[in-house]
Protein backbone atom coordinates (compact mmCIF):
# COMPACT_ATOMS: atom_id res chain seq x y z
CA UNK A 1 0.00 0.00 0.00
CA UNK A 2 3.00 2.50 0.63
CA UNK A 3 5.70 0.36 -0.67
CA UNK A 4 6.18 3.65 -3.22
CA UNK A 5 7.45 5.30 -0.82
CA UNK A 6 10.94 4.55 1.58
CA UNK A 7 10.66 7.86 3.58
CA UNK A 8 7.81 10.51 4.49
CA UNK A 9 7.95 13.36 3.46
CA UNK A 10 8.54 16.65 5.26
CA UNK A 11 5.40 19.35 5.56
CA UNK A 12 5.35 22.91 6.04
CA UNK A 13 2.65 25.82 6.93
CA UNK A 14 2.69 28.01 4.18
CA UNK A 15 -0.56 30.03 4.79
CA UNK A 16 -2.92 30.74 7.48
CA UNK A 17 -6.51 31.92 7.69
CA UNK A 18 -8.76 32.81 10.75
CA UNK A 19 -12.20 33.56 11.88
CA UNK A 20 -13.01 33.67 15.37
CA UNK A 21 -14.42 35.60 17.84
CA UNK A 22 -11.50 38.11 18.51
CA UNK A 23 -11.79 39.01 14.63
CA UNK A 24 -11.60 38.08 11.11
CA UNK A 25 -7.44 37.70 10.09
CA UNK A 26 -4.79 36.21 11.65
CA UNK A 27 -3.01 39.69 12.06
CA UNK A 28 -5.90 41.33 13.44
CA UNK A 29 -7.03 38.48 16.00
CA UNK A 30 -3.20 37.70 17.06
CA UNK A 31 -2.69 41.72 17.72
CA UNK A 32 -5.48 41.33 20.19
CA UNK A 33 -4.90 38.22 21.51
CA UNK A 34 -1.60 39.30 22.77
CA UNK A 35 -2.91 42.46 24.00
CA UNK A 36 -5.52 40.37 26.33
CA UNK A 37 -8.69 41.07 24.83
CA UNK A 38 -11.05 38.66 25.15
CA UNK A 39 -14.06 37.72 22.18
CA UNK A 40 -16.61 36.93 24.93
CA UNK A 41 -19.98 38.81 24.84
CA UNK A 42 -23.84 38.29 25.65
CA UNK A 43 -25.23 36.19 22.44
CA UNK A 44 -26.63 38.73 19.12
CA UNK A 45 -27.48 35.26 17.36
CA UNK A 46 -30.94 34.35 18.88
CA UNK A 47 -32.27 35.72 22.21
CA UNK A 48 -30.89 33.21 25.07
CA UNK A 49 -33.10 34.84 27.97
CA UNK A 50 -34.37 31.88 28.33
CA UNK A 51 -31.09 30.03 28.63
CA UNK A 52 -28.41 29.26 31.62
CA UNK A 53 -25.78 30.05 29.68
CA UNK A 54 -26.39 33.36 27.69
CA UNK A 55 -22.92 34.44 26.81
CA UNK A 56 -20.56 33.32 23.46
CA UNK A 57 -17.70 34.07 21.57
CA UNK A 58 -19.22 35.39 18.11
CA UNK A 59 -16.80 36.28 15.61
CA UNK A 60 -17.75 40.16 15.32
CA UNK A 61 -20.26 41.37 12.59
CA UNK A 62 -18.61 44.29 10.62
CA UNK A 63 -16.64 45.59 7.54
CA UNK A 64 -13.46 43.65 7.03
CA UNK A 65 -11.34 46.50 6.76
CA UNK A 66 -12.27 46.64 11.07
CA UNK A 67 -11.37 43.29 10.78
CA UNK A 68 -14.89 42.09 11.11
CA UNK A 69 -16.76 40.39 9.14
CA UNK A 70 -19.74 41.40 6.87
CA UNK A 71 -20.07 37.91 4.74
CA UNK A 72 -21.07 40.11 1.14
CA UNK A 73 -17.52 41.00 1.04
CA UNK A 74 -16.36 37.17 1.21
CA UNK A 75 -19.23 34.96 -0.76
CA UNK A 76 -21.45 36.05 -3.58
CA UNK A 77 -25.32 36.36 -1.79
CA UNK A 78 -26.66 33.89 -4.32
CA UNK A 79 -24.46 30.98 -2.63
CA UNK A 80 -24.32 31.69 1.18
CA UNK A 81 -28.33 30.22 1.40
CA UNK A 82 -26.54 27.33 0.21
CA UNK A 83 -24.29 27.33 3.31
CA UNK A 84 -24.67 26.75 6.70
CA UNK A 85 -23.17 29.17 8.51
CA UNK A 86 -19.73 26.91 9.74
CA UNK A 87 -19.11 26.40 5.72
CA UNK A 88 -19.53 30.54 5.31
CA UNK A 89 -16.76 30.88 8.26
CA UNK A 90 -14.99 27.96 6.33
CA UNK A 91 -14.67 29.69 3.06
CA UNK A 92 -13.80 32.82 4.71
CA UNK A 93 -10.28 31.48 6.34
CA UNK A 94 -9.80 29.51 3.93
CA UNK A 95 -9.67 32.12 1.49
CA UNK A 96 -7.12 34.15 3.59
CA UNK A 97 -5.14 31.23 4.07
CA UNK A 98 -5.43 30.29 0.23
CA UNK A 99 -4.31 33.86 -0.37
CA UNK A 100 -1.48 34.06 2.11
CA UNK A 101 0.43 31.10 0.53
CA UNK A 102 0.15 32.22 -3.13
CA UNK A 103 -0.39 29.18 -4.04
CA UNK A 104 -2.37 29.54 -7.64
CA UNK A 105 -2.39 25.96 -9.65
CA UNK A 106 -1.26 26.20 -13.31
CA UNK A 107 -1.87 22.77 -14.55
CA UNK A 108 -3.90 19.99 -14.49
CA UNK A 109 -1.22 18.28 -12.47
CA UNK A 110 -0.89 20.90 -9.60
CA UNK A 111 -5.00 21.21 -8.93
CA UNK A 112 -4.69 17.37 -8.39
CA UNK A 113 -2.02 17.64 -6.07
CA UNK A 114 -3.80 19.96 -4.29
CA UNK A 115 -6.91 18.50 -1.63
CA UNK A 116 -9.06 19.72 1.20
CA UNK A 117 -9.56 18.56 4.45
CA UNK A 118 -11.72 20.70 6.32
CA UNK A 119 -13.86 19.37 9.63
CA UNK A 120 -16.66 20.26 11.51
CA UNK A 121 -17.96 19.05 15.43
CA UNK A 122 -21.48 19.30 14.60
CA UNK A 123 -21.67 20.60 11.07
CA UNK A 124 -25.45 22.55 10.43
CA UNK A 125 -27.13 22.13 13.12
CA UNK A 126 -29.11 25.06 12.97
CA UNK A 127 -30.02 24.52 9.38
CA UNK A 128 -31.04 20.90 10.58
CA UNK A 129 -33.02 22.49 13.55
CA UNK A 130 -34.85 25.00 11.13
CA UNK A 131 -36.14 22.49 8.91
CA UNK A 132 -37.30 20.17 11.53
CA UNK A 133 -39.50 22.71 12.29
CA UNK A 134 -40.79 22.69 9.11
CA UNK A 135 -41.49 19.47 8.82
CA UNK A 136 -43.43 19.61 12.64
CA UNK A 137 -45.48 22.12 10.45
CA UNK A 138 -46.49 19.79 8.52
CA UNK A 139 -44.57 21.68 5.82
CA UNK A 140 -42.12 18.86 4.77
CA UNK A 141 -42.75 19.65 0.93
CA UNK A 142 -41.54 23.27 1.66
CA UNK A 143 -37.68 22.19 2.57
CA UNK A 144 -35.36 24.17 0.29
CA UNK A 145 -32.91 21.53 -2.00
CA UNK A 146 -29.88 23.24 -0.16
CA UNK A 147 -31.09 21.97 3.13
CA UNK A 148 -29.00 18.72 3.19
CA UNK A 149 -26.23 20.24 1.24
CA UNK A 150 -25.93 22.98 3.42
CA UNK A 151 -25.70 21.20 7.08
CA UNK A 152 -23.33 18.29 5.66
CA UNK A 153 -20.12 18.49 7.46
CA UNK A 154 -18.09 17.61 4.59
CA UNK A 155 -19.63 20.30 2.32
CA UNK A 156 -16.71 22.63 3.58
CA UNK A 157 -14.28 21.22 1.56
CA UNK A 158 -16.46 20.80 -0.89
CA UNK A 159 -17.27 24.39 -1.72
CA UNK A 160 -13.16 25.27 -0.93
CA UNK A 161 -12.50 22.96 -3.42
CA UNK A 162 -14.89 24.15 -6.07
CA UNK A 163 -14.25 27.61 -5.49
CA UNK A 164 -10.32 27.13 -6.01
CA UNK A 165 -10.49 24.16 -8.55
CA UNK A 166 -8.48 21.76 -6.24
CA UNK A 167 -8.82 18.20 -7.21
CA UNK A 168 -6.83 16.58 -4.98
CA UNK A 169 -8.37 14.72 -2.01
CA UNK A 170 -11.42 16.02 -0.52
CA UNK A 171 -12.15 14.80 2.85
CA UNK A 172 -13.24 15.65 6.36
CA UNK A 173 -12.95 14.95 9.81
CA UNK A 174 -15.79 14.68 12.54
CA UNK A 175 -13.75 13.66 16.14
CA UNK A 176 -15.99 16.59 18.13
CA UNK A 177 -13.81 19.12 19.94
CA UNK A 178 -10.43 17.25 18.63
CA UNK A 179 -11.48 17.81 15.06
CA UNK A 180 -9.17 20.38 14.37
CA UNK A 181 -5.77 18.85 15.29
CA UNK A 182 -7.08 15.47 13.00
CA UNK A 183 -7.48 17.41 10.41
CA UNK A 184 -4.17 19.58 10.47
CA UNK A 185 -2.61 15.99 11.50
CA UNK A 186 -4.29 13.52 8.68
CA UNK A 187 -4.22 16.22 6.18
CA UNK A 188 -0.07 16.49 6.98
CA UNK A 189 -0.27 12.33 6.61
CA UNK A 190 -1.42 12.76 3.00
CA UNK A 191 1.53 15.00 2.04
CA UNK A 192 3.82 13.11 4.07
CA UNK A 193 3.00 9.79 2.33
CA UNK A 194 2.48 11.06 -1.42
CA UNK A 195 -1.08 11.39 -1.57
CA UNK A 196 -0.84 15.07 -2.35
CA UNK A 197 1.68 18.11 -2.41
CA UNK A 198 -0.84 20.59 -0.69
CA UNK A 199 -3.44 20.48 1.70
CA UNK A 200 -5.78 22.93 2.74
CA UNK A 201 -6.46 22.10 6.33
CA UNK A 202 -8.40 22.66 9.48
CA UNK A 203 -11.87 22.73 10.98
CA UNK A 204 -14.84 25.29 11.11
CA UNK A 205 -17.89 25.52 13.56
CA UNK A 206 -21.12 27.76 13.90
CA UNK A 207 -23.32 26.46 16.64
CA UNK A 208 -24.57 29.31 18.60
CA UNK A 209 -27.69 29.15 18.15
CA UNK A 210 -30.65 28.10 20.28
CA UNK A 211 -30.33 24.09 19.84
CA UNK A 212 -26.89 24.30 20.14
CA UNK A 213 -26.38 26.19 22.96
CA UNK A 214 -29.72 24.19 25.05
CA UNK A 215 -27.97 21.00 23.71
CA UNK A 216 -24.77 21.94 25.56
CA UNK A 217 -26.85 23.41 28.33
CA UNK A 218 -28.56 19.93 29.16
CA UNK A 219 -25.17 18.54 29.18
CA UNK A 220 -23.95 20.91 31.77
CA UNK A 221 -21.18 21.87 30.03
CA UNK A 222 -21.53 25.26 30.14
CA UNK A 223 -20.33 28.41 32.14
CA UNK A 224 -23.52 29.96 33.51
CA UNK A 225 -22.66 31.53 36.47
CA UNK A 226 -20.67 34.93 34.42
CA UNK A 227 -23.49 36.04 32.33
CA UNK A 228 -23.45 39.32 33.32
CA UNK A 229 -19.53 39.63 33.25
CA UNK A 230 -19.08 37.58 29.83
CA UNK A 231 -14.71 38.48 29.93
CA UNK A 232 -14.50 36.91 32.96
CA UNK A 233 -16.29 33.71 32.20
CA UNK A 234 -13.60 31.76 30.06
CA UNK A 235 -10.87 31.13 33.00
CA UNK A 236 -8.95 27.97 32.22
CA UNK A 237 -7.26 26.69 35.78
CA UNK A 238 -8.72 29.25 37.78
CA UNK A 239 -10.58 28.00 40.69
CA UNK A 240 -13.77 30.10 40.01
CA UNK A 241 -14.10 28.33 36.68
CA UNK A 242 -17.64 26.95 36.07
CA UNK A 243 -17.48 25.30 32.41
CA UNK A 244 -16.63 26.05 28.95
CA UNK A 245 -17.98 29.32 26.40
CA UNK A 246 -19.15 28.25 23.28
CA UNK A 247 -16.88 30.06 20.45
CA UNK A 248 -17.46 29.87 16.63
CA UNK A 249 -15.11 30.19 14.01
CA UNK A 250 -12.41 28.69 11.61
CA UNK A 251 -9.01 27.97 11.42
CA UNK A 252 -7.79 26.60 8.01
CA UNK A 253 -3.97 26.06 7.30
CA UNK A 254 -2.09 25.63 3.95
CA UNK A 255 0.34 22.42 4.62
CA UNK A 256 2.71 22.07 1.61
CA UNK A 257 5.34 19.56 1.18
CA UNK A 258 8.80 21.16 1.69
CA UNK A 259 10.62 20.87 -1.31
CA UNK A 260 7.44 22.05 -3.35
CA UNK A 261 7.35 25.27 -0.65
CA UNK A 262 11.12 25.71 -1.45
CA UNK A 263 10.34 25.76 -4.94
CA UNK A 264 8.25 28.09 -5.21
CA UNK A 265 9.73 30.34 -2.91
CA UNK A 266 6.22 30.24 -0.61
CA UNK A 267 6.63 31.93 2.49
CA UNK A 268 7.42 29.18 5.35
CA UNK A 269 5.64 30.17 9.02
CA UNK A 270 7.00 26.35 10.60
CA UNK A 271 7.26 22.79 9.92
CA UNK A 272 4.96 19.95 11.14
CA UNK A 273 7.21 17.76 12.78
CA UNK A 274 4.47 15.31 15.28
CA UNK A 275 1.19 14.15 15.41
CA UNK A 276 -0.04 11.49 18.22
CA UNK A 277 -3.74 9.90 18.81
CA UNK A 278 -5.42 7.93 21.69
CA UNK A 279 -8.56 7.20 23.07
CA UNK A 280 -9.73 6.56 26.42
CA UNK A 281 -12.14 3.84 25.98
CA UNK A 282 -13.50 5.37 29.06
CA UNK A 283 -16.50 7.54 28.71
CA UNK A 284 -18.62 10.08 26.63
CA UNK A 285 -18.01 13.26 28.13
CA UNK A 286 -15.85 12.64 30.89
CA UNK A 287 -11.80 12.66 30.92
CA UNK A 288 -10.41 9.01 32.75
CA UNK A 289 -8.23 9.44 35.71
CA UNK A 290 -5.12 11.01 35.38
CA UNK A 291 -6.26 12.33 31.65
CA UNK A 292 -4.54 9.47 30.47
CA UNK A 293 -5.41 9.67 27.14
CA UNK A 294 -4.31 13.03 26.36
CA UNK A 295 -1.26 11.60 28.05
CA UNK A 296 -0.24 9.29 25.57
CA UNK A 297 -1.40 11.28 22.67
CA UNK A 298 1.20 13.62 23.56
CA UNK A 299 3.70 10.74 23.83
CA UNK A 300 2.71 9.57 20.54
CA UNK A 301 3.32 12.97 19.09
CA UNK A 302 6.51 13.34 20.30
CA UNK A 303 7.43 9.78 19.61
CA UNK A 304 6.31 10.55 16.28
CA UNK A 305 8.64 13.24 15.99
CA UNK A 306 11.66 11.80 17.39
CA UNK A 307 11.68 15.17 20.25
CA UNK A 308 11.93 15.10 23.73
CA UNK A 309 10.46 17.29 26.07
CA UNK A 310 13.37 19.82 26.73
CA UNK A 311 13.25 20.08 23.34
CA UNK A 312 9.63 22.13 23.44
CA UNK A 313 8.76 25.61 24.90
CA UNK A 314 5.37 26.31 24.71
CA UNK A 315 2.00 24.20 24.98
CA UNK A 316 -1.33 25.54 23.43
CA UNK A 317 -3.64 23.22 26.04
CA UNK A 318 -6.84 22.08 25.81
CA UNK A 319 -8.09 23.99 28.66
CA UNK A 320 -11.42 24.71 28.25
CA UNK A 321 -12.35 26.32 31.70
CA UNK A 322 -14.21 23.01 33.32
CA UNK A 323 -13.82 22.34 36.60
CA UNK A 324 -12.62 18.31 35.76
CA UNK A 325 -10.91 18.69 32.39
CA UNK A 326 -8.28 21.44 33.09
CA UNK A 327 -6.39 19.66 36.12
CA UNK A 328 -6.36 16.57 34.63
CA UNK A 329 -4.84 17.65 31.40
CA UNK A 330 -2.14 19.88 33.60
CA UNK A 331 -1.41 16.28 35.34
CA UNK A 332 -0.94 14.87 31.98
CA UNK A 333 1.64 17.76 30.92
CA UNK A 334 3.40 17.56 34.44
CA UNK A 335 3.81 13.76 33.66
CA UNK A 336 4.90 14.44 30.06
CA UNK A 337 7.28 16.87 31.02
CA UNK A 338 8.85 15.95 34.41
CA UNK A 339 11.63 17.79 35.54
CA UNK A 340 11.20 19.69 32.22
CA UNK A 341 8.16 21.03 33.41
CA UNK A 342 9.21 24.42 34.99
CA UNK A 343 10.80 25.31 31.91
CA UNK A 344 7.91 25.35 29.60
CA UNK A 345 4.73 27.92 29.02
CA UNK A 346 1.58 26.67 29.09
CA UNK A 347 -1.38 28.34 28.26
CA UNK A 348 -5.07 28.50 26.96
CA UNK A 349 -6.09 30.58 24.45
CA UNK A 350 -9.82 29.71 25.11
CA UNK A 351 -9.79 31.85 28.10
CA UNK A 352 -9.95 34.62 25.18
CA UNK A 353 -12.51 33.36 22.36
CA UNK A 354 -14.09 30.39 24.24
CA UNK A 355 -14.31 27.04 23.12
CA UNK A 356 -14.70 26.81 19.23
CA UNK A 357 -15.36 22.60 19.33
CA UNK A 358 -14.61 21.05 15.97
CA UNK A 359 -12.30 24.61 14.67
CA UNK A 360 -10.94 25.12 18.11
CA UNK A 361 -7.84 22.69 17.36
CA UNK A 362 -7.13 24.75 13.97
CA UNK A 363 -7.55 28.28 15.29
CA UNK A 364 -4.71 26.90 18.28
CA UNK A 365 -2.76 25.35 15.52
CA UNK A 366 -2.58 29.34 14.08
CA UNK A 367 -1.73 30.40 17.47
CA UNK A 368 0.81 27.91 18.01
CA UNK A 369 2.42 28.57 15.22
CA UNK A 370 2.36 32.60 15.57
CA UNK A 371 4.16 31.69 19.26
CA UNK A 372 6.99 30.15 17.52
CA UNK A 373 7.39 32.94 14.75
CA UNK A 374 6.94 35.40 17.48
CA UNK A 375 8.80 34.12 20.16
CA UNK A 376 5.36 34.65 22.44
CA UNK A 377 2.90 32.85 24.56
CA UNK A 378 -0.08 34.26 24.71
CA UNK A 379 -1.62 34.66 28.13
CA UNK A 380 -4.11 32.81 29.57
CA UNK A 381 -6.99 35.46 30.78
CA UNK A 382 -8.64 35.43 34.03
CA UNK A 383 -6.07 33.08 35.68
CA UNK A 384 -5.93 34.74 39.13
CA UNK A 385 -5.74 31.85 41.79
CA UNK A 386 -5.48 28.54 40.32
CA UNK A 387 -7.06 25.44 41.16
CA UNK A 388 -4.21 23.52 41.84
CA UNK A 389 -0.64 24.84 41.92
CA UNK A 390 1.79 23.32 39.44
CA UNK A 391 5.67 24.08 38.34
CA UNK A 392 4.26 24.84 34.94
CA UNK A 393 3.92 28.83 33.85
CA UNK A 394 0.20 29.05 32.49
CA UNK A 395 1.01 33.06 31.19
CA UNK A 396 -1.43 34.13 33.13
CA UNK A 397 -3.26 37.60 32.17
CA UNK A 398 -0.43 38.72 30.19
CA UNK A 399 1.44 37.39 26.85
CA UNK A 400 5.17 36.16 27.69
CA UNK A 401 8.27 36.73 25.63
CA UNK A 402 9.29 33.52 24.91
CA UNK A 403 12.67 31.21 23.98
CA UNK A 404 9.92 29.56 22.00
CA UNK A 405 10.76 26.92 18.82
CA UNK A 406 8.93 24.02 19.24
CA UNK A 407 5.03 24.03 20.42
CA UNK A 408 2.76 21.11 21.03
CA UNK A 409 -0.76 21.57 20.87
CA UNK A 410 -4.07 19.61 22.29
CA UNK A 411 -7.41 18.67 21.50
CA UNK A 412 -9.68 16.00 23.59
CA UNK A 413 -12.96 15.55 22.53
CA UNK A 414 -16.39 13.63 23.66
CA UNK A 415 -16.49 9.78 23.10
CA UNK A 416 -13.10 10.04 24.41
CA UNK A 417 -11.00 11.01 21.30
CA UNK A 418 -7.39 12.51 21.74
CA UNK A 419 -4.89 14.40 19.52
CA UNK A 420 -1.39 16.20 19.66
CA UNK A 421 0.24 18.14 17.41
CA UNK A 422 3.77 19.41 17.07
CA UNK A 423 5.18 22.08 14.86
CA UNK A 424 8.83 23.35 14.73
CA UNK A 425 10.29 26.89 13.61
CA UNK A 426 10.52 26.99 10.15
CA UNK A 427 13.59 24.70 8.46
CA UNK B 1 -45.65 44.00 -18.20
CA UNK B 2 -48.41 42.26 -16.06
CA UNK B 3 -47.85 42.14 -12.58
CA UNK B 4 -47.42 38.46 -12.35
CA UNK B 5 -44.48 38.77 -14.43
CA UNK B 6 -42.64 41.51 -12.39
CA UNK B 7 -42.94 39.80 -9.63
CA UNK B 8 -41.59 36.79 -11.23
CA UNK B 9 -38.56 38.29 -12.00
CA UNK B 10 -37.98 40.23 -8.92
CA UNK B 11 -37.86 36.79 -7.48
CA UNK B 12 -35.52 35.68 -10.35
CA UNK B 13 -33.28 38.30 -9.72
CA UNK B 14 -33.26 37.56 -5.53
CA UNK B 15 -32.34 34.04 -5.72
CA UNK B 16 -30.12 33.75 -8.97
CA UNK B 17 -28.17 37.04 -7.61
CA UNK B 18 -28.57 38.05 -11.09
CA UNK B 19 -28.75 41.80 -12.67
CA UNK B 20 -32.17 42.67 -13.78
CA UNK B 21 -31.70 43.59 -17.36
CA UNK B 22 -30.61 39.97 -17.79
CA UNK B 23 -33.51 38.37 -16.50
CA UNK B 24 -35.73 39.16 -19.95
CA UNK B 25 -38.77 36.37 -21.26
CA UNK B 26 -36.76 34.12 -22.95
CA UNK B 27 -33.95 33.88 -20.53
CA UNK B 28 -33.44 30.17 -19.84
CA UNK B 29 -32.47 30.11 -15.71
CA UNK B 30 -29.90 27.18 -16.48
CA UNK B 31 -28.50 28.65 -20.09
CA UNK B 32 -28.57 32.10 -19.35
CA UNK B 33 -28.97 33.10 -15.88
CA UNK B 34 -26.26 30.84 -14.29
CA UNK B 35 -28.83 28.39 -12.25
CA UNK B 36 -28.69 24.49 -11.51
CA UNK B 37 -30.60 21.93 -11.30
CA UNK B 38 -31.61 22.66 -7.72
CA UNK B 39 -31.60 26.24 -8.17
CA UNK B 40 -34.35 25.82 -10.17
CA UNK B 41 -36.02 23.78 -7.85
CA UNK B 42 -35.61 26.33 -5.28
CA UNK B 43 -36.90 28.75 -7.85
CA UNK B 44 -40.47 26.56 -8.22
CA UNK B 45 -40.90 26.74 -4.53
CA UNK B 46 -40.39 30.70 -4.44
CA UNK B 47 -42.95 31.08 -7.02
CA UNK B 48 -45.17 28.29 -5.61
CA UNK B 49 -44.77 30.69 -2.03
CA UNK B 50 -45.40 34.21 -3.65
CA UNK B 51 -48.36 33.20 -5.78
CA UNK B 52 -50.16 30.75 -3.80
CA UNK B 53 -50.15 28.15 -6.36
CA UNK B 54 -48.80 24.43 -6.63
CA UNK B 55 -46.55 23.58 -8.89
CA UNK B 56 -46.83 19.36 -9.47
CA UNK B 57 -43.04 18.43 -10.40
CA UNK B 58 -43.76 17.14 -13.63
CA UNK B 59 -44.76 20.59 -14.88
CA UNK B 60 -42.13 22.09 -12.80
CA UNK B 61 -39.56 20.36 -15.06
CA UNK B 62 -41.14 22.30 -17.96
CA UNK B 63 -40.77 25.60 -16.52
CA UNK B 64 -36.99 26.02 -17.72
CA UNK B 65 -37.35 30.60 -19.02
CA UNK B 66 -38.87 33.20 -17.21
CA UNK B 67 -41.89 33.41 -19.51
CA UNK B 68 -42.55 29.30 -18.71
CA UNK B 69 -43.02 30.35 -15.43
CA UNK B 70 -45.47 33.51 -16.02
CA UNK B 71 -47.42 31.60 -18.52
CA UNK B 72 -47.95 28.63 -16.10
CA UNK B 73 -48.91 31.07 -13.25
CA UNK B 74 -50.58 33.74 -15.28
CA UNK B 75 -53.00 30.26 -16.66
CA UNK B 76 -53.50 28.52 -12.92
CA UNK B 77 -54.70 31.99 -11.71
CA UNK B 78 -56.58 32.22 -14.44
CA UNK B 79 -58.33 28.20 -14.12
Amino acid sequence: MFGSLTTPRRVVVTGMGIACPLGVGVANVWQRMLASESGIRSISQFDATDLPAQIAGEVPSGPKAEGKLELNEWIPVKDQKKMDRFIQLAMVAATEAVEDSGWVPKSEDDRNATGVMIGSGIGGLPTISENALLVGAGKARRLSPFFIPSALINLASGHVSIKYGFKGPNHSVVTACATGVHALGDAARLIALGDADLMVAGGTEAAISDIGMAGFCAARALSTGFNDRPHEASRPWDKERDGFVMGEGAGILVLEELEHARKRGAKIYAEVIGYGMSGDAYHITAPAEGHDGAYRAMKAALKNAAVTPDQIQYVNAHGTSTPMGDDLELEAVEKLFGDQAKKIAMSSTKSAIGHLLGAAGAVEGVFSILAIRDRVAPPTLNLHEPSRDSVIDRVALQAQERPIDVALSNSFGFGGTNASILFRRAP
Amino acid sequence: MSDTAEKVKKIVVEHLGVEEAKVTSEASFIDDLGADSLDTVELVMAFEEAFGVEIPDDAAEKITTVKDAIDYIEAQKAA
